[in-house]
């Protein structure tokens, strides 16, 4: 019987799942991973988390618990450091000590991530995860050399204009040809944390719903890395959020494109690198005159608001568009 | 060149004293009030947390007295003090308050870096004059939190309630005026003096709580609404886990001062709860909330702004240490909404639930 690793299906799952999931698998694991966000697994999370932490993070607890029965580990990285000099949010830096004591877990997977350094920072991390499961260190070396093939091709997917579940169903063959999303009227711009916009049950499938409004949309994974990071040092100092410079640099590239419409910042309430990058955004966006909602959410938010306000927006889009024309 | 700074606490006692002892001319914002909060609150970001709003608030009050340059810390992440001087100050221009930014990044690796910026601030002076300035304004700070200590004692300690608070005010002033080292020396023994004055009851039996959390609402009288005063009119000897000078031995020395409590003990004490630092001090809370509980202390009391990232890791974290150690914990989140009567009646009633404990145990 191979070792189940449990993947929960949140936060830096929609950047590294494909790559976690080669790297388990090469050597010899049964990958499991937690199904799609909804109520429920919320509700685990909302019982179980204090009221102050994010809604991505609350969720993260329900994914964990859903998988401590079907999982003999499960993995929940330190993520300290993916880039040189930069760090995600004090929340990652915490997360397996928060949700450590929770009842009924198997083992924690709870290795560090930390490129603070350098990039090897990678390649500790997963000799230290790759541990868990075997001791051979040739067979480690050779997964984690798979898995990194296979990330390059997931990033290449995404830049391609794909969704991360477009990309990874193109990845595990689920679809024959990548067919690239149609042009639409008008493009907008969809800006948040990846773990907010592309979980269908955070964002109230905010992405299907700008589509079948008429809209291309355009996210920040959508921008290689050179760009976003050439727009982004434009800033008065250099931000330390790796995902908040990533979304920033990418909302200033848009904002200078021509056939970019409109642009939506979606927001976890309470969150604290959003408080500052999208107050940054939504200033550079006024100052461009681009039109800009901000969508804030949290466990309360209702979907009927949400809905009629995108719909307003995209009106509004549309509207001054045709003016323009 | 009129610099002024943002408020937290006692702090601009310390900064004065340096820049003053420069010959910088410095604009003290007015003390933090409901207008600064009010200001802060309106053009800040909405889940900003809230130093940076009472920045903001300082900054425009200051502007309003002739300040026209923004002395500021820096950081490196990964929470968010680090780019405050950024938004603030982009919050500022689209406001139309063209003010100059001088921020000063902590030092990487040694404490000169911060020499040279402090230097360039003063334009011309000497390093020996750079050097003695920041002597001067570390032992203000060294002497403040003596008094601050002091009057923790003193507090739940006095016969007539008030008197304490008095003569902590009076000391307080005599530190600030004193405008170089000698009379320095003089105004630390007056101080004492001064405290010593308060008629005490040293008999009488005290809880002790450590107040721990965010290091601004913490040191923050305005931004915690007075908690500590409050607690010492309860009966109770408070005991914090971050001082002004500890933090500048450590975030801006790297601890060449000796002989102070440092952020490596405390650190070390969290590690079995909280292994890794998660930016600002929620290390640090965890850490001193392990050890207060071994130093025998009643109670914690935990205050943060809302939202603050670090505290917020350290609060998920300190159930499991509050149980362990079987000692209760009081969370208390500061914003703009916070009221007074509410924050007291949580107040009262934790300090009773303290006192019940601690008959109980002193009956078995
Ligand atoms: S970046 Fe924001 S949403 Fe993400 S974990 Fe941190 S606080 Fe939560
Ligand atoms: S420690 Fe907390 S309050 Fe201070 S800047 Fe960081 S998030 Fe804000």
């Amino acid at each position: 019987m191979p070792i189940k690793v449990g993947i929960p299906r949140t936060l830096l799952y929609y950047y590294y799942f494909p790559m976690w999931k080669v790297f388990f698998e090469a050597l010899g694991a049964e990958v499991v991973l937690s199904p799609p966000s909804t109520k429920r697994l919320l509700a685990e999370g909302l019982k179980n988390a204090v009221d102050e932490v994010c809604l991505p993070i609350k969720l993260t607890f329900g994914h964990v618990l859903d998988l401590a029965a079907k999982a003999d580990l499960i993995f929940l990285p330190r993520i300290v450091s993916i880039e040189k000099k930069e760090y995600i949010c004090p929340k990652f830096l915490g997360l397996p000590d928060m949700i450590r004591n929770l009842k009924g877990l198997p083992p924690l997977i709870d290795v560090n991530v930390n490129m603070y350094r350098n990039k090897s920072g990678a390649y500790i991390a997963a000799q230290e995860a790759g541990r868990f499961i075997t001791s051979n260190h040739f067979k480690i070396w050779n997964a984690y050399r798979q898995a990194r093939k296979v990330q390059k091709k997931y990033f290449r997917l995404l830049q391609l204009g794909l969704m991360p579940s477009e990309a990874m169903a193109v990845m595990e063959d689920r679809v024959r040809n990548e067919h690239l999303p149609e042009p639409q009227d008008i493009n907008v711009v969809l800006i948040g944390h990846p773990y907010n916009i592309y979980d269908s049950y955070i964002s109230m499938n905010i992405i299907k719903r700008l589509r079948s409004m008429g809209a291309t949309v355009l996210t920040a994974e959508h921008v290689p890395e050179k760009i976003y990071k050439k727009c982004a040092a434009c800033l008065p100092k250099k931000l330390f959020w790796t995902l908040g410079q990533h979304m920033i640099g990418a909302a200033l590239y848009y904002l200078n494109r021509h056939d970019v419409s409109g642009m939506v910042h979606v927001a976890a309430f309470g969150c604290g690198p959003d408080s500052m990058t999208g107050d940054l955004i939504e200033r550079y966006a006024r100052a461009a005159g681009m039109p800009f909602l901000n969508l804030t959410i949290d466990e309360h938010t209702g979907e009927a608001g949400i809905v009629t306000r995108l719909e307003a927006f995209l009106d509004m889009v549309m509207w001054k568009k045709a003016i323009i024309i | 060149m009129r610099a002024t700074f943002p408020h937290m606490g006692n702090l601009y006692i310390s900064i004065k004293a340096m820049l003053q002892y420069l010959g910088v001319d410095v604009v003290i914002p007015p003390p933090s009030s409901k207008k600064t909060l009010a200001l802060g609150v309106k053009y800040s970001p909405e889940f900003a947390c809230l130093p940076l709003k009472l920045n903001l608030g300082n900054f425009i009050e200051a502007r309003e007295l002739g300040a026209d340059t923004i002395i500021m810390a820096g950081g490196c992440g990964p929470c968010r003090f680090g780019y405050y001087a950024q938004i603030e100050h982009a919050i500022l221009k689209d406001l139309g308050y063209e003010m100059e930014l001088i921020v000063l990044e902590p030092p990487e690796r040694h404490a000169s870096e911060l020499m040279v910026k402090i230097r360039h601030i003063s334009g011309s002076r000497s390093w020996w004059q750079v050097y003695q300035a920041v002597r001067f304004g570390f032992q203000k700070a060294r002497t403040v939190d003596d008094l601050e200590m002091n009057v923790f004692y003193t507090r739940p300690r006095e016969l007539t309630q008030g008197n304490a608070d008095a003569a902590y005010q009076e000391a307080l002033k005599l530190i600030d005026l004193a405008s170089n080292p000698a009379e320095l020396k003089e105004s630390r023994s007056k101080a004492a003096m001064i405290m010593k004055r308060v008629a005490m009851d040293e008999k009488k039996p005290v809880l002790k709580v450590g107040v721990i959390g965010e290091i601004y609402t913490l040191l923050d009288p305005f931004s915690n609404q007075d908690i500590e005063r409050r607690l010492g009119s309860l009966g109770v000897e408070v005991n914090r886990s971050i001082y002004l000078s500890e933090w500048i031995n450590d975030h801006i020395f790297l601890g060449l001062a000796k002989g102070l409590r440092s952020k490596k003990e405390a650190c070390s004490a969290a590690h079995p709860y909280l292994r890794h630092f998660v930016g600002g001090h929620g290390q640090e809370t965890v850490g001193s909330a392990v050890n207060y509980a071994r130093a025998g202390y009643d109670g914690l009391i935990q205050v943060f702004p809302f939202t603050c990232m670090p505290e917020i890791v350290a609060e998920s974290i300190l159930p499991v240490m509050s149980k362990d150690y079987s000692i209760p914990v009081l969370t208390l989140i500061m914003d703009e909404h916070t009221g007074e009567a509410g924050l007291m009646t949580r107040l009262e009633a934790f300090v009773d639930l303290l006192d019940r404990r601690k008959t109980v145990k002193e009956a078995l």
